[in-house]
């Protein structure tokens, strides 16, 4: 089995997880509150990652990050490196292509909260970011975890993206998906079998304990 | 100048539905303002216009001398910074915390312990609030909203969500707590009861405009009109013409009948407000009575209503009474029955159509 493929995209997964979660819940929160009219417009985008193809996302992203875009210029100034083909890029790439699996669950934990609890620890002389610790996020709880769990999966085993933005280099960006395809390509089937069914595994733990976190939405003993 | 409440503004909902409240209130001498109206007639909204919820379209509140909102200053302070506690219809407790954590969520001075103990929470606290009954989680919310300090409560309809045996007993106890807490109150409510046992001061709003505002009592008296009589329960409001006045009486046309009220130098058109409570019903006609108005009427029919009947009477036009369940039993009163409607003439109170 291809540890060095395994770790990276463990690593690549939980830092795209925590990425997601302090840029998703302000995202969730404003796609869940706000009464603008355009906000459609940001919702839209927010899931456009579900339907591209990955490869037309990956090749927007690499555009976006290369030399000549001003962030990728901006990121050569500031760091000497580049984007494209390294951890950072990849990271960046996976934010946007996970970045529906955490906001709409969260978006939707939010929206089940009573707006009246928010509303009251407002008047109790609360400010809105104190509110939205101390009172949203504690209920909207299963749905954040969905959040990240999905998003940490669903990187964990991304393909197309990783490959128009990362290429295959081993130990920078040769995730564990791109490993499987390469032992497949070198007639390895041995060792992909192996890589696939820890990954089938994972997957399935992953879900299971999704699934299992939603189901503490209803009390499991009903109060009288 | 004396503290009070100003209370100016225009809120247009997306519904269609305009409010447009003018109310001052004192803040010192009376401290339990009432506002009371039908369901629908734009209580909750004003409140949350009050609370710094809602935005306003247009107009200005100032709280005792500070200015909460100006649209033409641009001036809008949010909730944080009011210190108006609302409870909510539901008392909005957070599900996640604890009675004690819920009083404590936002106490300011670590007041939270002794409100626990004050209202009788002290064994509870470890409970969530689902555990708990609904007078004690009403309890909960108010020391929730005290344990913050404010200028200010806000509560709306606070006793609707309670079962009407605890709505009964609750009702004096936060009376008590209201006055005990020396904090300006606004409760919103429909039910008169409810607002005569808690309130000092009642404003009534219709279809979102103050009709009336004034010590309680004058109000349920004395409503300004027709309207207000209603929606204040007035059981019998009769539109009549003026027909005649003399040595301080008035007499007022009502179908075929001639009611006599006290002159207030009423005119034209008008409504004759009788409390069904005031009208006695008898068999025979009192000739020694000092009562001025006996109609005769056919019963159209008895409601008993727990220890009080309520009794339809059709005198040319529909006259309701309300007698005690016993006496409707001595009077043997049936569906057909004719029957003396007796009205004192202090009884009638004249208003605006």
């Amino acid at each position: 089995m291809d540890w060095q493929a395994i770790w990276l995209s463990v690593r690549l997964a939980v830092s795209t997880m925590l990425v997601l979660l302090a840029l998703g819940l302000p995202l969730a929160y404003w796609i869940t509150f706000s009464r603008r009219r355009w906000k459609f417009l940001v919702e839209a985008v927010v899931s456009l990652p579900l339907v591209l193809p990955p490869t037309v996302l990956g090749f927007y992203v690499l555009l976006a990050i290369g030399p000549r875009s001003p962030a990728g210029a901006l990121y050569a100034k500031l760091t000497g490196g580049m984007l494209p083909f390294s951890f950072q890029g990849l990271l960046v790439a996976s934010v946007l292509y996970s970045l529906p699996f955490t906001v709409q669950p969260v978006a939707a934990g939010f929206a089940a909260v009573d707006r009246k609890l928010l509303e009251a620890s407002w008047c109790l002389g609360v400010s809105r970011l104190a509110t939205f610790r101390r009172v949203l996020v504690p209920l909207a709880l299963p749905g954040i975890a969905t959040g990240a769990i999905l998003s940490f999966a669903h990187t964990m085993g991304e393909f197309g993206v990783v490959l128009m933005v990362g290429g295959n280099i081993a130990g920078v960006t040769r995730t564990v998906s791109i490993s499987i395809y390469d032992q497949v390509q070198s007639l390895n089937y041995a060792a992909a079998g192996e890589t696939s069914l820890f990954l089938l595994c994972l997957s399935f733990a992953v879900l299971a304990l999704t699934y299992a976190l939603q189901r503490r939405i209803w009390p499991v003993w009903p109060l009288s | 100048m004396a503290a009070e409440l100003k209370c100016h503004c225009r809120k247009r909902l997306r519904s269609g539905f305009e409010l447009d409240a003018n109310l001052t209130i004192p803040l010192g001498e009376s401290p339990v303002t009432v506002l009371f109206g039908p369901s629908g007639s734009g209580k909750t909204t004003l409140l949350r216009l009050l609370a710094g919820l809602e935005k306003p379209d247009s107009g200005s509140i100032v709280f005792d001398g500070r200015c909460w909102y100006d649209s033409v200053r641009g001036v809008f302070v949010p909730p944080q910074q009011r210190r108006a506690g609302l409870l909510f219809q539901d008392y909005a407790l957070f599900p996640h915390l604890t009675v004690a954590e819920n009083v404590g969520y936002a106490a300011r001075r670590g007041g939270a312990d002794g409100l626990l103990e004050a209202f009788g929470l002290a064994q509870l606290a470890g409970r969530m609030p689902r555990a708990i009954s609904g007078g004690q989680q009403q309890r909960v919310g108010l020391a929730r909203a005290l344990a913050a300090d404010p200028a200010l409560l806000l509560l709306d309809e606070p006793l609707s969500a309670l079962d009407a045996a605890t709505r009964t007993r609750t009702r004096h106890e936060l009376r008590r707590i209201l006055v005990e807490s020396a904090v300006p109150a606004i409760v919103v409510t429909h039910d008169r009861m409810e607002a005569v046992a808690l309130g000092d001061r009642m404003a009534v709003i219709v279809e979102g405009r103050i009709r009336q505002a004034g010590p309680i009592q004058d109000v349920f008296r004395h409503p300004a009109d027709a309207q207000v009589a209603e929606s204040v329960g007035v059981e019998n409001v009769l539109p009549g013409e003026i027909a005649g006045r003399a040595s301080g009486l008035l007499t007022v046309e009502v179908g075929e009948w001639h009611l006599q009220c006290v002159d207030g130098g009423e005119s034209g058109p008008v409504c004759a407000c009788i409390r069904a409570e005031d009208v006695v019903l008898t068999r025979e006609s009192p000739q020694t009575s000092s009562a001025r108005n006996r109609l005769s009427g056919r019963v159209r029919s008895v409601i008993l209503e727990g220890p009080l009947a309520r009794v339809e009477l059709d005198c040319g036009f529909p006259l309701v009474a309300v007698v005690t369940a016993q006496s409707a039993e001595e009077l043997q009163l049936q569906a057909g029955d004719e029957l003396r409607a007796v009205i004192k003439a202090t009884s009638v109170h004249l208003t605006a159509v």
